[in-house]
Order: C-alpha cells, then structure tokens, then sequence
C-alpha cells in the first residue's frame, strides 16, 4: 500500500472510477455541443443565449466544468507522479500550479454560466 | 557477426560504453544469443553476464536483445535480427541499476514481488492431509504459475521504470493474481486492500509491453485487468 496525500480519491480505485466517469461527462457534453451547432443552422447569438439560459443546460455545463477539472487533476497528478520523481518540492509546485488554474477555470466558468 | 555489447565496470570504468566484437559462428548455424555469449566469452573472459540452467527455465539470462528483452538462451540468432543474421546488439535489462556488463541489480524487483505475499495463506485449520481442489479451479492458475521471474516484463514496463519503488510491475502482478485466483487461499480481501491505492495496480497503463516480451507467453496485462475487476466489484 502506497499512500499520496495530494492525490484526488486517496484511493487508486475511486481515481480510476473518476477518471472513466467524467469522461463519459465530458464525451456526451463534446457531442451534444457539436451536435447543436450543426443541427443549427444560423446561430446567432439569441439562440446561443436561450441555450444557456435553460436550468438542464446550465447544470449539464456545470457538470461538464466539474468532471473537466477532476478529470484533469487526475491526469496531471499521475503525470507529476510519473515524470517529476527526483523533487518533492518540484512536484509540488507543480500541482499547486496546475491546482491554481483549475480552481480558477471552475470558478470563473460558474461565473459565465451563472451571468448569462 | 558483428556483435556490440554494453560494457560497464564500475571499478574501472568512469562511464559504461558498447564495445564491438567480431565472431565466427561454426557451421554459420543459427544458434541462440548465449551460445553467441560465451564465443565473445572466449575472446574476451572480462565479459559478465548470469546464466544457468540454458533452456529457459532459471530466468538469470533475461537481456535487452536488438532492443528487446527476451532470454538469450531460448532466442535464436534469426529472431532477434528478424532474419538478416548481421547484427547483434546486447544490453543489460533497462531501468534497473548496472552491477556489472550485462549484470543488473534485481533488488527492487524482488522487492516488489516480496509485497505481494507470493505463498499461500489459510487460516482455516489444517486438513489430515492437503487442501484439495477441483479441476476447474486448479485450472485458474494457468498461465499464471508459469512465470520464471526474468524480469523481462517489468524491465520493459515505462511504468516501472518511473516508479519502480511504487508500481508493483507485471511480474508481481501476475503473481498477485495467482494468489488472489487460488480457492485455497483465504486471504483475498487484505490482498485486494493492499492493493487498491493509486500506484501498485492502477499505474498500469495498459500498454502490454510486458505481454510483448514475456518469454514464457503469459498475459500480465490480463490478470492485471482481472485485479482491476476485483478491486472494482469490491469497493464501488
Ligand atoms: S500493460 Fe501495464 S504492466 Fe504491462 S507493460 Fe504496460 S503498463 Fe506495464
Ligand atoms: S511474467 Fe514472463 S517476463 Fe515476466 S518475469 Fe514472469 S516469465 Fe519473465
Ligand atoms: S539460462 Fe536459465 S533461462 Fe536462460
């Protein structure tokens, strides 16, 4: 047993069910999307607005926001773990790093999502 | 034939280097890597590498043949140059620190094997005379019992070559699933708990190099899946 105190589940299982998870999220968001703006013929951005505007689309995108940054704190994690063995403190920074911009997309895509 | 082999001796040699070896093979027969082994052997008796049993059973030869592992005792000439006969190219296991030549220091390795408790525990009271089984589950253990411990697989696993302190690598893995599928163990559940953090199983990647190489045909990457299975019915 191999313990990581920065890692997301504590647990190699339930990382590995959040990984398969939000990837299904973000796969069904990626094709509803691309799916809405072909079978939309002139988009404007009226239609684009009333999308956003409906409670189910707004909690989808949160979800798709949320499943996005556990999915890539999971990889970058593993990527840190892998590739940035020789400095704690390297590693570290890192994370922080990649911590700092994700908590900063949520909080600004709830933003946008919440303003429209 | 040409063949170049990795030098390194630590208590002569500042830096490891390939130094070329030009040999003749009697009867230009196809023999196999070691045979090649000990006519360099003849020319030059500083040369090191581990060998035993030369049929592909101890598993002390396992070496990085033309860039992949294999033993050289059961890998003919012709297999590992795909035919051409021209070149040879020998070095020791990658990822694992250099003894000697073609020597590698295999402690961590056994270290990852030692945690995955290979032996049988029950705690049930001992039978009068063994624990039986029935066919079909003495047939779970094939193609997992058979693993010789050459370290080919984990050596080739980029896994484990970046965190061989943590990732317990294919070779432990299979053997973690041979005890996991034994009906006459009763240990499964601390096993699995042992297992279930982020690195031991799930640093694999699924990238089979290991079933690439494996000398012995055997398939870590599935009894790998099958922990995964096991781990997953058990904890979500
Ligand atoms: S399948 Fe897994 S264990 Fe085998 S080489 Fe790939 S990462 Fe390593
Ligand atoms: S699984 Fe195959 S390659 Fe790996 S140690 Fe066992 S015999 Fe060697
Ligand atoms: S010498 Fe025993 S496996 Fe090759």
């Amino acid at each position: 047993m191999v313990n990581s105190v920065t890692n997301l589940g504590r647990s190699g299982v339930y990382d590995w069910v959040i990984q398969r998870l939000t990837a299904v999220i973000l796969a069904l968001y990626t094709l509803f999307l691309l799916g809405y703006v072909l079978a939309t013929p002139d988009l404007t951005y009226d239609v684009w607005k009333d999308l956003f505007s409906c409670t189910a689309m707004k909690i989808f995108t949160f979800a798709a926001l949320l499943s996005m940054c556990a999915h890539a704190w999971v990889g970058l994690w593993t990527i840190s773990t892998d590739y940035l063995t020789s400095s704690a403190v390297v590693r570290f920074i890192f994370q922080l790093v990649c911590a700092g911009f994700l908590f900063t997309y949520l909080v600004w895509g709830f933003d946008i999502l919440w303003g429209v | 034939m040409l063949v170049s082999i990795y030098r390194y001796n630590p208590e002569k040699d500042t830096a490891p280097y390939m130094q070329d070896y030009e040999i003749t093979i009697p009867g230009n027969r196809d023999v196999m890597i070691l045979d090649v082994l000990a006519l360099v052997k003849e020319q030059d008796s500083t040369l090191a590498y581990r060998r035993s049993c030369r049929e592909g059973v101890c598993g002390s030869d396992g070496m990085n043949i033309n860039g992949k592992n294999g033993l050289a005792c059961i890998t003919p000439i012709s297999e590992a140059t795909k035919g051409k006969m021209d070149k040879l190219v020998l070095r020791p296991l990658p990822g694992m620190p250099v003894i000697r030549d073609l020597v590698i220091d295999m402690t961590m390795f056994y270290q990852q094997y030692e945690k995955v408790k290979p032996y049988l525990e029950n705690n049930t009271p001992a039978p009068a005379i063994e624990r039986l089984q029935t066919p079909e589950e003495r047939a779970k253990l094939d193609g997992l019992y058979e693993c010789i411990l050459c370290a080919c697989c984990s050596t080739s696993c980029p896994s484990f070559w970046w965190n061989p302190d943590k990732f317990v690598g294919p070779a432990g893995l299979l053997q973690a699933y041979r005890f996991l599928a034994d009906s006459r163990d009763t240990m499964t559940q601390e096993r699995l708990a042992g297992l279930s953090d982020p690195f031991s199983v799930f640093r694999c990647r699924g990238i089979m190099n290991c079933v690439n190489v494996c000398p012995k045909g055997l398939n870590p990457t599935r009894a790998i899946g099958h922990i995964r299975n096991m781990l997953l019915t058990q904890q979500v």
